[in-house]
């Protein structure tokens, strides 16, 4: 009987490339204010938003995933047919099932490749860069297209306090691909189902379809535990993050956090103790929380902001509803 | 060693002037912490872990949405310490 054949890929990865695309309005806290009785003022200091970008009926979150990678498949100088895998990580699939990938592979020309998407919230990217990681090292494929894309305001109420003005709709794309030397750390991960309840949908789909006045459902957060946990918790995670990568917080030309909330962020630099010299993602003072889309834009943003940046380390990290987490350091494109 | 009530109220109001600015001296017993002395959640929140560190207790998630006033975050700290 014969034996079984294994496949074996590069040691290596990187991620060779990034794309972006947000939403096409621009929405200012004072348009989002009186339904919840607030103010710009208000909103700024809570969140650090200025404006937000959405977008109009007419796009949707794969419109922006199509434009993020387009740019990703250019950039990185292959054909799409080169490309393995395409993973989207996404909580705003407008439908159960097919996937938000499959379609985003045939609008590309990413065929026949795999496609699946992730549900992972706001930490589906880094999820999605693990598995790229470890597909192309497993040599099940070549070149992965990971992808996070969000249209979170089909999911926001104008009357919720909790989330909803934090939201904003966009899409990062990234080419992952083989690499001689190691662009892509370990992959630290995890998740917390005690905190289920944290953050997520209002009510289900189901209770929604039962109730003949029932509201779809939309996004709700517990801000301050979700604050308590993305900042003490996953400070650690982010440490835990640089020591198997084997890289010190001076050796960072960039940290790159889920853009969940500006004093999120803050609090989170503060606790890691970050060098002035790294640069820190700030992106969501006029793009709003992307949910799973948020690092890649951000990053995309910081490096068309500091293109002397593109070849340093950049310390990544996603926290969000489940709740599930995931960090690494990466080698910036 | 367990704290004395002025203590804890004492070491409270460094951490709330550490977040907030907000002068020591205004931080009474019977002040409230929204209404009265203006804190959002997330302060609060950043409030209650590092005062968890400075008294060495646990201060749950739930347990914070029942301290409505200094008085009553000084009480808990000072039966939580043990």
């Amino acid at each position: 009987m014969s034996e079984l054949r294994q496949s074996h890929g590069p040691a290596g990865t990187q991620i060779m490339s990034l794309g972006a695309a947000r939403g096409d309005l621009v929405v200012s806290n004072d348009d989002l204010a009186g339904p919840i009785d607030s103010s710009d003022e208000w909103i700024r200091q809570r969140t650090g938003i200025i404006e937000r970008r959405r977008s109009s009926a007419a796009e949707g979150a794969i419109d922006l995933a199509e434009r993020a990678s387009t740019e990703a498949i250019a950039k990185a100088g292959i054909k799409p047919t080169d490309i393995g895998a395409v993973i989207v990580a996404t909580i705003s699939n407008s439908v159960q099932t097919p996937s938000l990938a499959a379609l985003l592979a045939d609008r590309v020309g990413a065929t026949p490749a795999a496609a699946y998407d992730i549900s992972a919230a706001c930490a589906g990217y880094t999820y999605g860069i693990a598995q790229a990681d470890a597909l192309i090292r497993a040599g099940v494929a070549q070149y992965v297209l990971v992808v996070g894309a969000e249209k979170l305001s089909d999911f926001a109420k104008p009357t919720d306090r909790s989330i909803s003005f934090l939201l904003g709709d966009g899409a990062g794309a990234a080419v992952v691909g083989p690499s001689d030397s190691v662009g892509i750390g370990p992959t630290v991960w995890g998740s917390d189902g005690s905190k289920w309840d944290a953050v997520g949908m209002d009510h289900t789909l189901k209770e929604a379809f039962d109730d003949p006045e029932g509201e779809f459902p939309t996004l709700r957060q517990d801000g301050q535990a979700v604050f308590r946990w993305a900042v003490w918790e996953m400070a650690k995670v982010a440490q835990q993050a640089l020591e198997v990568s084997g890289i010190s917080a001076q050796e960072l030309t960039a940290f790159v956090p889920h853009q969940a909330n500006m004093r999120i962020i803050d609090e989170f630099a503060k606790q890691l103790g970050l060098p002035e010299s790294v640069l820190i993602a700030r992106d969501i003072q006029t793009t709003g929380n992307t949910s799973a889309a948020s690092i890649p834009l951000a990053m995309h943003r910081l490096l068309e902001e500091h293109p002397e940046a593109s070849g340093g380390y950049a310390l990544q990290i996603g926290f969000g509803a489940g709740l599930v987490f995931g960090a690494q350091v990466i080698r910036l494109p | 060693m367990a704290h004395t009530t002025e203590e804890v109220l004492a070491g409270l109001a460094e951490l709330i002037n550490d977040e907030t600015g907000i002068s020591p001296d205004q931080v009474t017993l019977e002040k409230s912490f929204t209404d009265d002395l203006d804190i959002d959640s997330i302060s609060m929140m950043t409030i209650v872990v590092n005062a968890e560190e400075k008294f060495d207790v646990k201060i749950p998630d739930d347990e914070v949405k029942n301290l409505t006033t200094v008085g009553e975050a000084v009480s808990f700290i000072t039966k939580a310490q043990g």
